[in-house]
């Protein structure tokens, strides 16, 4: 596991000091990094070069750096989560970047997500849309027990599809609309697959799109960007199902 | 016999949980709107605690620092979750459950606390499945289980290798449920930075709001500290960035006892640090020991072959493999528990038969059981973890055995806490991983998601009420009192002097220090001459931290750096008591190892005699050395004998 060491690169980055400063992007030179190092490991020591020099150094969203927690949040030369498939910030290596080359950094930029400084921005709203309706109504307790009722592995299986969400926003971010549909249909389509959940389905699926409309992300145009760039490969399938849930609960009503 | 008062209920085993229940208070629900409650922390203890006191009728104000409760790293959690189901009718039982994890804790835990999680466990799955968590089933449609570590039977629930994912996003959709019904107030961006005590008694926090800057203050009628482990003391570890120590640290300070801090968790299966630009390390679940096999090269000159590059894993003949694991401990083979497999890495590698450049690794080879089962269902099995070690190393474990070296993963201690889950400070209560209680010296796999979910589902929203059924009368808590002031007055003024300092390293140079400290001195392996040194070490650098760091950025503005300084200031202090714990402790349980305390044939030595015991750590004050209680551990139910895997 021996490897190259970028002599040399350069990292465009934006830079906002709060909310209502404008913002700015600034290039900055950093030397002697490993192909083996992660992307933020690589920001730690530009920003570690940042302190010394007496500079503020660049803040970013972080936390588990191994793809899971959906903390990280960065727009790298162009694509939401950088050059590569299926993985988040963290995940992304130095490998995939050539000596000499500038790396362009931004926010993921979108209505409902303000920057809040520099490269972080606020994310409350999908929190809101999950508060309108992202759970299956059960108190602690007093419930049956796990193998009561059976659940086919297929159901299963494409209720885990849906379920592996990390909530980063990359599908608002990536797309042209800033459209949180993927994000949306990835909640609604794990419980519609599950017993549990299809009793409250019409529910849910009318309360998260409407708090989705309500908090200013766009509608869905189906060009498929935000199953691209989702670290999670979560499929467009989930936003056919979830349609297909708000119809029939529109309908019934 | 100690004097301290475990509150641990008198009769058999099976039944103290259940007489304990009927016996304490409970708090009618009129009542319950009248009293606040503060959980800090939203993994999966504080998830599930907020959310279930929220349904109770308590008013709760919950913290995190991340900017959802969904991103606490109870959502890394990869392997599974253990309940004593049966379901596997693999002669599984609550009394097996519990068994196994006192076995496995190396006696140093609790019988009642552990009896108690044993039976609640099944619950933690009925209820999971309730709120709609995806686990994984067979194809009649009934849930499915996988075996672990340390035990001989399939207890494990699991979701792909995402089960923390899906059983923190269960808590945390219950936890919005009560957030929309108003039962929650919800405080994202927001870190504790200390415990307020009036008259004896938890009655608030100061807190920063991490987006502002503003120091605030929160009243309420008790506190619950749900804050994980003290791993990043390390550095390097499997712990997110953000993990710290910090809150139960201040609880510290102001009076509550630490358990057992020099009880940390090496987990044998991480990838390998790359050099030193390497910020943290990458746990890969334990649950791939149930289908890989650990070896190095048998011949010394195949190992220096491989760390020089010269040949690959595959070039090894079978004949010259050494299934270390297999060789040494016949009966559990790959599937011995964590401490026994970290120990058995690094003592290859000590020899000098790792591999990697670094020679600090070890193989851990899927050839065999994709060989068996075909690679569709390892892939079904491990295709996610086999995807992040390939985008992480460059490296295809599908063809090429991945490589592995322990790494710390998890504190089993924490805050000294009774049976009721409280500290020793009455209205304060500290649950999960953040408290000492049920592992003892080493942790089961499985166990730590068990654990969170039995303290915030099944037993602190029962034992809470009877101590707040005391604190019917007590008027809503005043943030105007003077232990407020003092107390938001000491954390401004600390903010304010690591900003003065003016100095010229920042703070991850201490931090790195620190972690290089820890590991060599208080790691794997501990010897006093090592903890001796360690800890003056440690006393030097913590004066070097409060004259030499520098804080850039603002105080009232997202500051990164200046959160850090506060948490590495506290983890310099934990790294000393750390030491000064394992100094104490000569003996080698779990995840402690003394050198003096060896076998003849080098395997750990317990002392029973001498350190049967929870050792209780008092803080004394900036200037003086903390004093040690010791609560006696007592076994009605088990016979202690020196644990064999073999």
């Amino acid at each position: 596991m021996a490897d190259i060491t970028l002599n040399k690169i350069y990292v465009k980055v934006w830079r906002q000091n709060s909310p209502k400063d404008s913002g700015r992007f600034e290039t900055y030179e950093v030397e002697n990094i490993s192909q083996g190092s992660s992307f933020l490991e690589m920001l730690d020591i530009l920003n570690d070069n940042l302190i010394r020099e007496g500079k503020d150094p660049i803040a970013f969203d972080h936390d588990c750096r191994e793809g899971i927690c959906g903390m990280c949040s960065l727009y790298v030369n162009g694509r939401a989560h950088g050059p590569d498939r299926d993985i988040t910030t963290c995940q992304l290596h130095m490998r995939k970047f050539k000596e000499g080359e500038t790396i362009t950094i931004e926010p993921w930029r979108a209505g409902a997500f303000p920057v809040i400084k520099d490269l972080i921005v606020d994310r409350t709203a999908f929190e809101k849309i999950q508060q309108a309706g992202g759970f299956v109504s059960v108190n602690t307790g007093g419930v049956p027990d796990g193998n009561a009722i059976p659940i086919s592995k297929v159901d299963a299986d494409e209720a885990m599809d849906a379920a592996a969400c990390i909530g980063c926003g990359a599908c608002v971010a990536t797309c042209k609309n800033s459209s949180a549909m993927l994000f949306v249909a990835a909640k609604v389509s794990q419980f519609a697959k599950l017993p549990q959940g299809k009793v409250e389905g019409a529910r849910r699926a009318k309360a998260m799109v409407a708090k989705m409309d309500e908090l200013g992300f766009g509608g869905c145009t189906n060009t498929g960007a935000c199953e691209l760039e989702c670290p999670k490969a979560i499929s467009i399938s989930h936003i056919a199902r979830l349609n297909r849930e708000y119809l029939v609960a529109k309908l019934a009503d | 016999m100690s004097t301290i008062d475990n509150k641990i209920p008198a009769g058999p085993l099976a039944e103290k949980w259940s007489k304990h229940k009927a016996a304490i208070k409970v708090v009618s629900p009129a009542n319950k709107r009248k009293l606040d409650v503060i959980v800090v922390g939203t993994g999966l203890a504080g998830a599930s605690a907020a959310a279930s006191l929220s349904e109770l009728g308590y008013n709760v104000h919950a913290f995190c620092y991340q900017d959802s409760p969904r991103r606490a790293h109870s959502i890394a959690a990869q392997g599974g979750i253990n309940a004593a189901k049966n379901y596997q009718n693999d002669n599984d039982s609550v009394y097996r459950l519990f068994y196994d994890t006192i076995k496995g804790g190396d006696y140093r835990a609790r019988e009642a606390n552990v009896y108690r999680l044993a039976e609640v466990s099944p619950l933690i799955i009925d209820q999971c499945v309730a709120q709609g968590v995806p686990f994984a089933r067979e194809y009649g449609g009934l849930l499915d289980n996988r075996s672990f570590g340390g035990v001989l039977v399939s207890r494990t629930f699991y979701a792909r290798g995402q089960t923390g994912q899906q059983l923190l996003l269960g808590a945390y959709s219950a936890l919005n449920r009560q957030i929309a019904k108003g039962g929650v107030k919800m405080y994202t961006r927001h870190e504790m930075l200390d415990v307020v005590v009036k008259e004896g008694k938890a009655r608030g926090i100061i807190a920063r709001d991490m987006v502002t800057g503003q120091v605030k203050r929160f009243g309420a009628h008790a506190v619950v500290v749900a804050t994980g482990g003290y791993g990043n003391v390390f550095f390097l570890s499997t712990n997110a960035m953000g993990c710290n120590g910090s809150a139960a640290w201040q609880c510290y300070k102001k009076g509550a006892w630490f358990g057992n801090p020099c009880f940390v968790q090496i987990h044998p299966t991480c990838i390998p640090v790359h050099g030193d630009q390497q910020s943290k390390l990458t746990l890969m679940s334990e649950s791939l020991r149930n289908d890989g096999r650990c070896w190095v090269p048998k011949k010394k000159e195949d190992a220096e072959k491989l760390q020089k590059g010269l040949i690959k894993a595959n070039d090894i003949p079978e004949e010259d493999r050494d299934f270390y694991l297999e060789r040494r401990y016949p009966s559990y083979g790959n599937l011995v528990p964590r401490d026994v497999a970290s120990r058995a890495a690094k003592e290859r590698c000590d020899a000098g038969y790792g591999v990697n450049n670094t020679g600090l690794a070890v193989y851990l080879d899927f050839k065999y059981s994709i060989e068996r089962l075909g690679k569709k269902v390892i892939e079904a099995r491990y295709g996610n973890l086999f995807q992040m070690y390939e985008k992480i190393t460059d490296v295809d474990p599908y063809t090429e055995p991945m490589q592995i070296y322990p790494a710390i993963h998890y504190s089993m201690g924490g805050l000294w806490v009774d049976y009721n889950l409280m500290t020793n400070i009455p209205g304060l209560y500290a649950i999960g991983e953040a408290n000492f209680s049920d592992h003892g010296a080493n942790r089961l796999g499985a166990s730590a998601l068990m654990q969170g979910l039995a303290d915030g589902y099944f037993v602190l929203p029962y034992t809470i009420g009877d101590y707040l059924a005391n604190e019917i009368m007590t008027p809503k808590i005043d943030t105007k009192a003077p232990e407020f002031d003092e107390a938001e007055k000491a954390v401004t003024g600390r903010l304010q002097q690591l900003f003065n300092i003016k100095g010229k390293e920042p703070v991850d140079y201490f931090h790195k220090k620190l972690g290089h400290i820890m590991w060599d001195y208080v790691g794997m392996s501990r010897n006093e001459a090592g903890l001796i040194k360690a800890i003056a070490m440690m006393k030097e650098l913590k004066k070097e931290f409060w004259s030499n760091v520098r804080i850039p950025g603002e105080m009232n503005n997202v500051n990164p750096e200046l959160e850090k300084a506060g948490r590495v200031a506290d983890a310099i202090e934990m790294g000393i008591l750390m030491a000064q714990d394992a100094l104490d402790r000569n003996e080698s349980c779990g995840g402690h190892f003394r050198e003096e305390s060896v076998s003849e044939d080098g395997e750990a030595q317990r002392n029973d005699e001498k350190f049967t015991y929870v050792s209780c750590w008092e803080y004394k004050g900036e200037q003086a050395e903390p004093v040690l209680h010791k609560e006696d551990l007592v076994f009605e139910n088990i016979k202690l004998s020196q644990r064999s895997y073999k």
